[in-house]
């Protein structure tokens, strides 16, 4: 499925244009981190390359036939989006979707039910949950069909310190067992602690892009060496 | 003075007495208002569905003429189907004018506007919820409309139990259509208009406590539903 490619993309809304023109490569494993101001454009990025808005122009390509790669990819959104099921059959939708048996489905959301410690809330309507309890929800939805690519937008922007260390967690071992990430945080904390490599977005461009340790050793621009530092970027 | 209070004691005593009357007249009502109501949840619900889901091209003329249906006066209704199903109108060969069938069809055409209106309302509230989630999980149309269709179920249910209400209720349409024939066509609200032109309050009384034992039923379900919605239970 890898490598993805970007190619000229860009996104208007109501003639607007809020990204591009963009152009990136995302091989295989690791974990890209998409950071930048507020408004940069990190939400329309991710969602532009999963697929689920319309560019105006450009394509993005995947080694594999374009419906094959988008069975293999996830999404999390910054605010959870839950069914109103309870959170055992949140977490069995994306499989009763692909058409997985009933009974197996159940089975595996168990599993990933324990593993996110709700275990004791597996029948409880999902949307009754704490944020960070939905957030995990989410993720563990989204990791149940192992994809091979995940995207997540800000998945920790709400949380506290815990339920931020269960989700990163969790994101090394899908990370470890074959998904390939893509994520955006405001955390700079968490961008150096995760991210393999670094996309660094400002004003709907991409202002640098390179591997973490370089990327933080010595910020390639003005812009991101403001940013890491803590100045405000605008 | 006196008579109304005659009256109310042998509407007591026919309701006590499961008078024979009462009781054919008010399971006809059951029956032709529920069939009535089978019939447009099969037709509003998966069109409400339909118009929350899809973006076709017809969609806002379908739900303006939706709404302008929901204002036709039952009277109306009632006018144009004696008119389709009369000896001489289009559908006079099925000779169905005069029968409970012909009260159902009106039935069904006064309130299937309403339930599609009321169930599209909610239908598309949790759409804009789901929107994203179901997206990007590559559902099919039919897999969304199944998922809004379930995971809306309680609010499906208030807007069948307000096209039971108004169908129960209505007397105007399935006077000119059912005729009002004894042991034939006489409902709750057409007996009781007859009865109460004839002076007998008694059995108009008695069939007026029926209607307002089912108008309450429906209200107690309607509210619960709504309880059982907050509290996240089912
Ligand atoms: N649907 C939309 N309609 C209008 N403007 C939008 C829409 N989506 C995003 N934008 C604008 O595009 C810019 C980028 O938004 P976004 O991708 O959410 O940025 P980020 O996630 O980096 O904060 C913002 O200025 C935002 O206001
Ligand atoms: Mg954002």
């Amino acid at each position: 499925m890898f490598p993805m490619t970007a190619c000229d993309l860009s996104v208007k809304v109501r003639q607007k244009h809020i990204i591009g023109p963009i152009n990136l490569t995302i091989n295989e494993g690791g974990i890209t981190v998409l950071m930048g101001p507020n408004g940069a454009g990190k939400t329309t990025l991710l969602k532009a390359l999963h697929g689920i808005i319309r560019l105006s122009n450009g394509q993005v390509t995947f080694a594999t036939p374009a419906k094959t790669a988008q069975e293999q990819q996830s999404f999390v959104f910054q605010s959870p989006i839950m069914l109103r099921r309870s959170v055992l059959e949140n977490l069995a939708y994306p499989l009763m979707i692909n058409g997985q048996d009933k009974q197996i489905a159940m089975e595996l959301a168990r599993t990933w039910a324990a593993k996110i410690g709700l275990s004791a809330h597996m029948d409880r309507p999902a949307t009754f949950l704490s944020g960070g309890e939905k957030q995990k929800i989410a993720l563990a939805r989204a990791l149940i069909t192992s994809p091979k690519l995940l995207f997540l937008d800000e998945p920790t922007a709400s949380l506290d310190g815990a339920a931020t260390v269960e989700i990163e967690a969790l994101l090394n071992e899908a990370q470890s067992t074959g998904s390939t990430i893509i994520m955006s945080t405001h955390n700079i904390g968490q961008a150096r602690r995760m991210a393999s490599s670094v996309l660094f977005i400002k004003d709907g461009q991409i202002d640098a892009h390179s591997a973490a340790n370089a990327f933080f050793d010595t910020p390639p621009t003005q812009a991101a060496q403001k940013f890491i530092s803590g100045d405000i970027v605008l | 003075m006196n008579d109304l209070w005659n009256g109310i004691q042998q509407a007591i005593w026919l309701t006590l007495t499961l008078d024979a009357d009462l009781v054919e007249i008010s399971l006809r009502s059951l029956r032709v208002t529920l069939s009535a109501l089978f019939v447009s949840c099969l037709i509003a619900l998966p069109l409400a569905a339909i118009l929350a889901v899809r973006r076709f091209k017809y969609r806002r003329l379908i739900i303006s003429t939706l709404n302008a249906l929901m204002g036709l006066p039952p009277v109306v209704v009632g006018l144009l189907v004696y008119i389709l199903l009369s000896r001489s109108g289009p559908f006079g060969v099925l000779g169905l004018l005069f029968t409970t069938h012909a009260m159902v069809i009106a039935q069904v055409i006064i309130i299937t506007p309403l339930i599609t209106s009321i169930a599209h309302q909610s239908l598309r509230e949790l759409w804009s919820e789901y929107h994203d989630l179901l997206i990007s999980m590559n559902t099919s149309k039919w897999q969304r409309i199944k998922t809004l269709l379930w995971d809306g179920r309680r609010a499906l249910m208030t807007a069948s139990l307000a096209g039971f209400g108004r169908a129960i209720g209505e007397v105007g349409a399935i006077m000119i259509v059912g005729g009002n024939i004894d042991h034939a066509t006489r409902v709750l609200t057409t007996a009781i208009s007859l009865e109460t032109s004839k002076g007998d309050f008694a059995l108009a009384l008695a069939l007026g406590f029926v209607l307002i034992t089912l108008a309450l039923a429906v209200n107690f379900t309607t509210h619960w539903l709504g309880r059982t919605e907050r509290e996240g239970r089912w």
